[in-house]
């Protein structure tokens, strides 16, 4: 198996199991973990991308790095603004839980 | 090297190409102005580039009328494969005119939610309010204009990063939590968008939608991508069963944002869906997928009216009413296809149902607002003589919900009728059926709230709304009313870029 299938399937392994834990682990931390996990592997397709598309003589193609980069820093973003509503959820209520059967809440109030 | 020196010798923009980084630059600017300048400059920043956007909206629309063809622009001068393409055709300029407007009705709107209060510099929630929405002006911006896919990668992001925060502005625990799934279904679906990108970049080479439409043939590697894009996608516009998210994030936004939210966010995704199908993936839309998403927005229509019929809040209900709208849209994807007689009123049906529908529900959301403040509660068991108390209020959800319904003089009458007729051509008969069950579904969770609000005993209202509000939300009301007598040539400039496939 040559290093670039390795690797494709490698991210094709991590993208499954992120997007398993998102939707699978009921825990809001551990679908943000997940979902970074999703993230890299496809990052990982996208740097087998770069090496199979390079041009001839040189080592790899500058766009998938390029896109790499900026999809690195929307990831963080991203996990950083889901952490900050985790963390002000924590605050509010004690625990982290999404659950989907909350009891309805009492009538609005009228001020934000 | 000649190829790049050869691209940059090509015309860099159509006559009137300039406006379209404009579009994208003024609410950047706000945003950061409102960032930097900071306090109660956020809110003037905001209030005074509503109307710049609206003026920059209207000259792209009367530039795409004289050319009766898209305009582009190419960004640096840099044709594409180089650089990046932004374009705009009769969808993407009715689009931006649409958002620029419910941005400004629901920017006056919210001058009194979120007023930053006297004595104070600066409050957390206007501050985040007026920044936001901006930020979301320009994202929207970049969705409706930019032909790079990647580029719609990053203005999906930033469509998300402003959205979210919107919804949890009132900091209540309950807003977090509907913040928190509604982040985790965009993240997956961006996730995967991308994921769909990289494998066509892969393939192609290219990341410009013009150039992969040309390069693009039946295999395996783009019938996954397709598949990856669009799954991203749904789950953006909370398209059956990926819609869990959306009742809670929109009923328990604050009335301007979920005006927004409604109205222009889950539109954003949508675009993208048809500019892939149509422009990219023209093959795969002509095949077994269309009928497939046909049938789950049958599937949307379905549960979302079932479960608004069975709410006993205003805004869920609306929220609700929101999913199974949506559902409508992608019953335009199996008959819009092809060269059939009916594709451009499908075309068509599909453009005026996203319209009429982000103008109608942005009133009711606005309405329910008001009922809010004014009653101090939304239980519709309790909505008694609504229509006596806040008539502006109640005529907004009467014209609106006309809209939804789809009744005549309505924008939502004219889309559904085109659909409608589309289908009976086009032999469709499920589609029939589900169009006129969801009709009847409609009628019956909007005669949910108008049959009590013309009960006779006015209830005691708790506060009294500003007129200049109901009016703001009836304004909007009003032009999802309007937009049903649109004259021909509007159907004709929706058809101006329509993707003709083969």
């Amino acid at each position: 198996m040559t290093p670039g299938a390795l690797a494709g399937l490698t991210g094709a392994f991590l993208v499954g199991l992120g997007l398993y834990g998102l939707i699978v682990d009921p825990q809001p931390l551990r679908k943000i973990l997940a979902f970074n996990m999703l993230g890299s592997g496809v990052f990982l397709v996208f740097g087998i991308v770069a090496r199979n598309g390079a041009g001839a003589g040189f080592a790899s193609d500058p766009v998938p790095q390029a896109l790499v980069i900026t999809g690195v820093v929307v990831a963080f973003s991203a996990s950083a603004l889901a952490v900050a509503i985790l963390n002000r959820l924590v605050d509010e209520e004690g625990e982290a839980s999404l659950r989907p059967d909350a009891p309805p809440a009492p009538a609005d109030r009228t001020a934000p | 090297m000649n190829e790049a020196l050869a691209s940059l010798s090509g015309a860099a923009a159509s006559p009137g190409g300039l406006l379209l980084p404009a579009a994208v630059l003024a609410p950047v600017v706000g945003v950061m102005a409102a960032f930097t300048l900071g306090g109660r400059n956020a809110q003037r920043v905001a209030l005074a580039l509503a109307p710049v956007n609206i003026v920059i909206a209207a000259l792209i629309a009367s530039a795409v009328w004289r050319a009766r063809a898209p305009i582009f622009y190419h960004v640096g001068g840099f044709a594409p494969p180089l650089g990046l393409s932004l374009r705009a055709d009769g969808f993407s300029a009715v689009m931006l005119a649409t958002s620029a407007l419910v941005m400004a009705a629901a920017h006056l709107f919210a001058r009194a939610d979120f007023a930053t209060p006297a004595g104070v510099a600066e409050a957390r929630a206007p501050f985040a309010f007026w920044t936001l929405t901006q930020a979301l002006s320009a994202a929207l911006a970049i969705v409706f204009l930019s032909a790079d896919l990647f580029n719609l990668f990053v203005a999906l992001e930033l469509l998300t990063f402003a959205a979210v925060p919107l919804v949890c502005l009132k900091g209540s625990a309950e807003t977090l939590r509907a913040a928190l799934r509604y982040l985790l279904f965009a993240l997956i679906g961006s996730v995967l968008y991308l994921l769909g990108v990289t494998l066509l970049y892969g393939a192609y080479g290219t990341l410009d939608m013009a150039l992969l439409a040309e390069r693009l043939r039946p295999a395996p590697i783009v019938y996954a991508a397709a598949a990856l894009a669009t799954a991203g996608l749904l789950a953006k516009t909370a398209l059956v069963p990926l819609h869990l998210w959306l009742p809670p994030a929109h009923a328990n936004a604050p009335a301007p944002a979920s005006a927004i939210l409604s109205a222009l966010v889950v539109k954003g995704s949508f675009f993208l869906i048809v500019r892939l199908w149509f422009d990219v993936f023209p093959a795969l839309a002509a095949g077994a997928a269309s009928a497939l998403i046909a049938g789950l927005g049958c599937l949307a229509i379905l549960v979302g009216g079932t479960m608004a019929l069975r709410q006993a809040r205003l805004k869920p209900l609306i929220a609700y009413s929101t999913v199974a709208q949506l559902g409508y849209l992608f019953l335009m994807f199996p008959l819009a296809v092809g060269g059939a007689p009916w594709a451009p009123d499908a075309w068509a049906g599909g453009v005026m149902q996203t319209l009429s529908h982000a103008f109608a529900k942005a009133g009711m959301f606005l309405a329910a607002g008001l009922v809010v403040e004014g009653l101090g509660h939304d239980r519709i068991a309790d909505l008694r003589g609504l229509g006596r108390a806040m008539p502006l209020a109640a005529l907004t959800l009467g014209i609106g919900g006309l809209s939804l319904v789809g009744l005549p003089p309505s924008g939502g009458f004219m889309a559904k009728w085109l659909l409608l007729t589309s289908a009976a051509e086009a032999g469709f008969w499920p589609i029939v059926a589900m169009l006129l069950a969801g009709g009847l579904m409609a009628g019956a969770y909007v005669g949910r709230i108008l049959g009590p609000a013309l009960a006779t005993p006015a209830p005691p209202l708790r506060s009294r709304p500003h007129p200049l509000r109901g009016a703001a939300a009836l304004a909007l009301a009003v032009v999802a009313l309007l937009m049903g007598l649109a004259p021909l040539g509007f159907y004709d400039f929706l058809d101006i870029g329509r993707p003709l496939i083969p």
